[in-house]
């Protein structure tokens, strides 16, 4: 019996059971998460970070949380209140959800009965991930709209411009997945992974997810939605108390949640490393739960890596970015990697398919050295016409700022 | 000395600035594809900087030495006798820029030698909530009078225990010194005293003050 119909016989307080257990492992990871990330971030600033509040400050963010709590809760007088109210309300929950599919264990024993820590497994459970990540976003749109103010607006503009273009990018990259997974339920995608990581198999899709799930999460260098510098808090701005403190989970959750999608579509979820596999059966199957906490955890640590290392990018560049770079290479991949799956699925000769891989090859190649040549060849244009070929001007006008040194 | 170097080395350094940042105005775009391998190196340095020893210093639990020269609180300065040096001319108080120091001074008698010389500071305050900590006033003293100490745990919780009155300043005593007042070195001027030609307290000097 395969884990999805072990799941599918859970009686309903087990469902109960673990749903409270997927619920406090989100929100202990979070605690946690945070506590991590500012002594990583401190560490690599050449500093010490919190370490006064318990072991190591371990405690700390159970300390700000309970800071945060106690503090007045201000609703700004032109705030659309109800919607003020309920869109921190829509991040929490949402971010929350998205772990309903997430395998966190193979089969295990809980409470006597047995069954795998993972809420349900529904046929489009990847596709539901998605859904409800997009749900996600009115969070954050709501937010910035109802606070009446500009900088939660603009900042809640951006994150949703943000949030919705990388989407299509991540989108994009299961597509070679779904593929070759044949499947969207998680738990499927888990077991077509037993002969090799998806992360190496479809690199590209790898490497394509992991930069628009950084851009999914509004995280450094694409934080533009919270820009200190120019937005003040952004979406956030006017929140306080509880409703702040929900937006901080949710970020968090959301990272944790877009980490261990990751960890399940590409990292082989919750199995052990390959050829360490006999530990999957330890403490009764419940050891895989420290695999999946380990590879979604090393997800968080390049999430803190680079927030330690990249600036915030600019908001045209993210956006051309996701849109003229992410986008078109996702849609190449999807054909060269279908043709790949065709061509083995049908028994194409090995010849076959290295020569198209070649051809490929050579055809990416030329593309990118023409655009360079030509790229180059217009720019020495631009550079002997900047002499020759500007009219004279008649009267006395402010300089032409040339658009190349502006935009890149 | 060291203060001219700086001065002739700064618009060469400046120089170097200019020319470096012309020589990167190309257009962003190839920046971007030369500076990939760039961007990787950024990620090896940070990485690495997690395993040096941080910079924090734990201070109120480990406290290390200031730099040698840090300007802390001040101190009145006393002969090897223990006559104090100030002499009670305000220069410090002329100087200091924030109107943080008030000096009365008074003057000396037969039977009331507190420093050589015919004047001394009968009153001598400074308000640490006003001092900058500039060392201005270290300057304009013309005894070496006034110096300042390492000592920078200056915090208190009334703004009165913050003007510090003459006694808070005076330096200890050491070993050879006797408190002011007393009579001065038998056979000396204030010129001696000036000089640092008084090795320590006299016997007679004692006697004196104690009589």
């Amino acid at each position: 019996m395969n884990i999805g119909q072990l799941l599918g016989m859970d009686p309903g307080w087990i469902s109960v059971v673990k749903g409270v257990l997927v619920f406090v492992i989100c929100v202990l990871l979070t605690l946690f998460a945070i506590w991590a990330e500012r002594r990583i971030v401190a560490r690599m600033q050449m500093r010490v970070g919190p370490n006064r509040v318990g072991k190591f400050g371990l405690l700390q963010s159970l300390a700000d949380g309970v800071k945060l709590a106690l503090k007045e809760d201000i609703i700004p007088k032109a705030a659309d209140r109800i919607v003020f109210v309920i869109a921190p309300v829509i991040s929490a929950t949402t971010c929350f959800m998205s772990f309903a599919v997430m395998p966190m264990t193979g089969k295990v024993s809980l409470f006597g009965h047995k069954t795998a820590l993972q809420l349900t497994d529904i046929p489009v459970g990847v596709l539901y991930v998605l859904a409800i990540a997009s749900v996600g976003v009115y969070g954050i749109v709501l937010a910035g709209w109802s606070s009446g103010s500009t900088y939660p607006l603009l900042g809640g503009l951006r994150s949703s411009a943000q949030v919705i273009s990388y989407e299509v990018a991540m989108g994009l990259s299961l597509v070679a997945v779904f593929m070759y997974a044949g499947s969207m339920s998680t738990q499927d995608i888990i077991a077509a992974q037993a002969h090799g990581w998806y992360a190496v198999i479809l690199f590209p899709s790898f490497v394509i997810y992991t930069i628009a799930m950084v851009g999914e999460t509004n995280r450094a260098p694409f934080d533009l939605a919270e820009a200190e510098g120019e937005l003040v808090g952004g979406f956030h701005t006017e929140y306080s108390s509880l409703k702040f403190a929900l937006f901080f989970l949710a970020e968090y959750v959301n990272i944790m949640g877009v980490s261990a999608l990751a960890t399940t579509l590409f990292l082989g979820g919750y199995h052990a490393l390959p050829g360490l596999g006999f530990t999957e059966n330890w403490l009764g199957g419940w050891f895989t739960l420290v695999w999946f906490l380990a590879k979604v955890l090393t997800f968080f640590f390049v999430f803190i890596w680079l927030r330690g290392t990249l600036p915030r990018m600019r908001y045209d560049q993210f956006m051309k970015f996701g849109w003229k770079v992410l986008i078109p290479t996702s849609l190449v991949w999807i054909m060269v990697g279908s043709t790949f799956h065709l061509l083995k699925i049908h028994n194409a000769s090995r010849i076959a398919i290295v020569g198209f891989g070649l051809g490929v090859f050579l055809l990416i190649m030329g593309a990118l050295t023409i655009t360079e040549l030509s790229a180059k060849r217009a720019k020495a244009r631009q550079a002997e016409g900047a002499e020759n070929e500007l009219p004279p001007p008649t009267f006395p006008v402010p300089s032409i700022t040339r658009s190349e040194f502006i935009n890149g | 000395m060291a203060e001219n170097e700086n001065l002739e080395q700064r618009p060469e350094a400046g120089l170097t600035g200019l020319s470096k940042a012309e020589s990167e105005s190309a257009p962003i775009t190839e920046q971007v594809a030369s500076g990939f391998f760039k961007q990787l190196q950024g990620f090896w340095v940070t990485f690495m900087t997690m395993f040096k020893k941080v910079n924090t210093v734990e201070y109120p639990f480990k406290k290390e030495p200031t730099a040698e020269r840090f300007h802390g609180r001040h101190q009145l300065n006393r002969h090897p006798d223990g006559l104090e040096k100030c002499i009670g001319c305000e220069l410090c108080a002329w100087a200091c820029p924030a109107d943080a120091i008030y000096v009365e001074g008074g003057t000396n008698t037969p039977e009331a030698q507190y420093s050589p010389g015919e004047r001394y500071g009968k009153v001598y305050q400074i308000n640490y909530l006003r001092c900058i900590f500039c060392g201005l006033c270290i300057e304009a003293c013309p005894t070496r009078a006034l110096t300042m100490t390492n000592e920078f745990e200056l915090a208190d919780n009334g703004r009165a225990k913050l003007i510090f009155e003459k006694e808070d300043l005076l330096a200890p005593l050491r070993q050879g010194m006797l408190a002011a007042p007393h009579p001065m070195y038998p056979g000396s001027t204030d010129t001696t005293y000036y000089r640092g030609e008084v090795p320590g307290s006299h016997p007679s000097q004692e006697t004196s003050s104690n009589a």
